[in-house]
């Protein structure tokens, strides 16, 4: 237990209505991610790193520090182990909740699978909810190598955390293997993989605090996110040149992220969020809003725009999609796979009044199979029938993403 | 080019079935119908001829039934064509009056028609049909014959209506190697409404949205005259698709269960029943569940009208359409198909019936046939007008390009 994580350590500077904003990484990932977040960029965020190992917490460049440690695991943190990692964090539920007293927004950092990120992460978020913010989680899942111990545990790990944020944006890194190149090297593939969950992390705190053109309001985003409990699905892209509109949209919706764009297709909230240099026009903005609109029909949109002298005729956006809401009667059996320890520090809510456990959540990667065989049936082979870029041969049900059970 | 026989014939290669009407005129030039025939159609997809064999089969075979059916000999049918590729839209030609005395002449007002229709059109397209909408003298709105009215600018209104040359041609062709002449092309909404619309409803106001097999056409008028039209490349074919691939059954099976189970509207009871498909010998095969069945078809449905819906709101017309939406087409007959274009457009709707013509009340009730009588009554207006002009009959005519004036 750190003396430092005093509150009125942070020098809690309430200026001008801007949201407090206080990003926590958890574990030895969420520390290296916080590392390559690159603090400069986000002057006014107060940066926290809890972690149980002490070498670790010592190298981080966050401002303040908390270990969680426990005489009986002698120094060797959680080994590996969530259900040690999450004792460590209930037992100190009050210090991770005085971390978060007088935030608006806690971002919490990690990665799933060990012990570290995935026992503390829940816990963490469940007490800056109580804290009173507004929380989001960024976290990464395992590569599938890294063996189904692991990717068990993160997806446990998921699936508390989305209980206990308000929204997660969780990238499996075996998406990833998509995006980089064969031969890039172990390092090169975590610089990319982190790289991914920091753009979400900057997408959204420029959102927050950049002097938009189109300013998103705190207000905005509690209302788009809180209490939605939504796994969410991101994506940044960025272009240059005359034709970067257009660039732009057609990355979004070619981005395996976004499951090529079937994810906005799905999805009930969609925030955008469109930086680039002075020069950004009106006509450009309404180029990317009209593609995304168009893909995803139904959902909520929440778009901002900032202009960034530094950008130079750079255009980057950020699209975070929040799932929609599967039946209610697909809890999956992980969820009632919780521990014993939570359940009885009494932490949680129980189980039954939890009313939104995403089917989807479960298995990301297998779970969007059937929609990518489709087939158009008897106009399998006919010209398609496009109306501004839907295929009307396709199933309305499948384009609507309506789920017949 | 006319005989002396005053028969005619409509003809509409549709995606599902192919139909022909014939009728007669009488002295007084009213028109009567005697006769109809159909075939189920095989060689056509999305209103487009994919298997001309196939085609020319079945075409003859409709021809011959209608043929039966009137007793008389079918020379000459005007076609309707439709397809993905066919698009409406206004064109607005100006011509200047230089006469001294500033009166409009009939030179003026074929002059401003041919500016009109000089439209840039992509190379492999044509003009099937042109309708003259309404003449502005010096800005003036709503004039329908300027001829000896004074004035310094005349312009017209045209609704130009246009599609692939080749894929327009391939139907011709095909109707000609049946030895039959085609009198016109026309397009198949324009043909519809015509069977479909009162005077007083163009006057008022009206949209016939006429969904077929493989296609859906609708053509919206306001103050009597065609103010927009469009087709859409899907039908009932999409249903029964949507359904094989929803329900995972056969295509034929998902024909047969949208025919029999069929509704626009979702059901509360039908929630959570089901349906056991059997084999011929009366086996289970399967079972599918009745509710996701009415959802897949309803949203279907829903999204043609909504597409429909959305056109109509782009083109401003959504509150000039006093008399309302009417249907006609095969998906007319989906039980609950009224209620959800109701719902969706926020208007009353009406299932279509054709009218203002006489003939066998068969052909008048089938929500089906109002394509093919509306090409007899283009034909019979046509041919009524060349009567009371002949100086207009000489000279060669051409299939495509024609002027339909107001009906």
């Amino acid at each position: 237990m750190q003396a430092e994580n005093q509150n009125p350590l942070f020098e809690t500077s309430e200026i001008s209505g801007k949201p407090v904003v206080r990003i926590i990484a958890v574990g030895n990932a969420g520390d290296a991610l916080l590392g390559a977040l690159g603090m400069p960029e986000f002057a006014g965020a107060e940066f926290v790193a809890v972690n149980t190992d002490a070498a670790a917490l010592a190298a981080s460049s966050a401002t303040v520090k908390i270990h969680l440690e426990n005489k009986l695991f002698r120094g060797l943190g959680s080994g590996g182990d969530p259900e040690r990692g999450r004792a460590l964090a209930e037992e100190q539920f009050s210090t991770l909740k005085s971390a978060c007293e007088g935030a608006n927004v806690v971002f919490v950092i990690a990665g799933l699978g060990g012990g570290a990120g995935s026992g503390i992460s829940p816990v963490l978020a469940k007490a800056a909810h109580e804290a009173g913010a507004l929380v989001l989680a960024f976290v990464t899942l395992p590569f599938e190598c890294e063996g189904n111990r692991r990717e068990a545990q993160a997806q446990t790990a998921l699936e508390q955390l989305k209980s206990a944020a308000d929204g997660v944006i969780c990238l499996p890194s075996q998406k990833i293997f998509k995006l980089i190149d064969e031969n890039s090297t172990l390092v090169e593939t975590f610089r990319v993989t982190g790289g991914f969950l920091i753009e979400g992390v900057r997408g959204v705190w420029s959102l927050l605090t950049r002097p938009g053109l189109i300013q998103v309001h705190f207000g905005d985003l509690c209302a788009l996110i809180r209490d939605r409990h939504a796994e969410n699905a991101f994506a940044f892209v960025e272009a240059s040149g005359p034709g970067r509109a257009r660039e732009v949209a057609e990355k979004i919706l070619n981005h395996p992220l976004l499951d090529e764009g079937r994810a906005l297709a799905e999805s009930d909230a969609v925030l955008v969020s469109l930086t680039a240099g002075k020069d950004l026009t009106m006509a450009e903005i309404n180029r990317v809003m009209e593609q995304v609109k168009r893909q995803c029909g139904h959902a909520q949109i929440v778009m901002g725009a900032a202009a960034d002298a530094g950008m130079k005729d750079k255009l980057c956006v950020t699209v975070i999609a929040a799932k929609q809401n599967a039946p209610a009667s697909s809890v999956s059996p992980r969820a009632e796979n919780r521990s014993p320890v939570s359940a009885a520090a009494g932490h949680r809510e129980p189980a039954g009044s939890r009313p939104r456990i995403r089917r989807a959540g479960a298995k990301p990667v297998q779970g969007q199979l059937p929609l990518t065989i489709i087939s158009k049936g008897r106009f399998d082979k006919s010209e398609p029938t496009l109306h501004r870029g839907e295929d009307l041969d396709v199933p309305t049900f499948i384009r609507r993403g309506i789920a017949l059970n | 080019m006319f005989d002396d026989s005053n028969i005619i014939a409509g003809l509409e290669i549709g995606t599902s079935v192919i139909r022909v009407a014939v009728g007669e005129t009488g002295e007084s030039g009213a028109l009567n119908i005697i006769g109809l025939g159909q075939a189920k159609s095989r060689g056509v997809r999305k209103g487009e001829i994919i298997n001309p064999e196939h085609v020319e089969e079945d075409l003859r075979s409709a021809i011959f039934e209608a043929e039966q059916m009137a007793d008389v000999e079918i020379r000459s049918v005007y076609l309707g064509v439709s397809g993905g590729h066919i698009r409406g839209f206004n064109n607005r030609g100006v011509h200047p009056v230089v006469s001294a005395d500033r009166e409009i002449s009939q030179d003026d007002v074929d002059d401003v028609v041919k500016n009109a229709k000089a439209i840039n059109l992509p190379a492999e397209n044509t003009i099937i049909n042109h309708v003259r909408q309404h003449f502005f003298v010096d800005g003036q709105d709503g004039v329908t014959n300027p001829v000896g009215m004074l004035g310094a600018r005349l312009e017209v209104d045209m609704h130009v209506i246009h599609g692939n040359a080749n894929r327009l041609q391939n139907a011709v062709r095909l109707v000609r190697a049946t030895s039959l002449e085609v009198d016109d092309v026309v397009f198949n909404g324009i043909a519809m409404s015509l069977a479909l619309l009162t005077n007083e409803q163009k006057e008022l106001g009206a949209l016939v949205i006429d969904i077929g097999g493989g296609t859906t056409e609708y053509v919206a008028y306001s103050d009597g005259i065609i103010r927009h039209s469009g087709v859409l490349a899907v039908g009932g074919d999409h249903i029964s698709n949507d359904l094989a691939i929803g329900l995972k059954v056969s295509l034929a099976r998902a024909h047969k269960l949208k025919e029999e189970h069929g509704t626009a509207l979702p059901t509360e009871t039908a929630k959570g029943q089901t349906l056991s498909i059997t084999n011929d010998i009366g086996l289970e095969l399967k079972r599918v569940n009745v509710g996701h069945l009415q959802r897949i078809m309803a949203l279907r449905l829903e999204e043609i009208f909504q597409l429909i819906a959305q056109d109509l709101e782009q083109s401003g017309l959504t509150d000039y359409l006093r008399a309302g939406v009417f249907l006609c087409g095969g998906s007319s007959r989906v039980p609950g198909i009224v209620q959800l274009a109701e719902n969706v457009f926020q208007m009353n709707v009406t299932p279509g019936h054709t009218t203002a013509i006489s003939g066998l009340t068969a052909a008048l009730d089938q929500p089906e046939f109002a394509t093919a009588i509306g090409l007899l009554k283009y034909g019979s207006l046509r041919q009524r007008k060349h009567l009371a002009r002949p100086s207009l009959v000489s000279g060669i005519k051409g299939v495509f390009g024609k002027l339909m004036s107001r009906s």
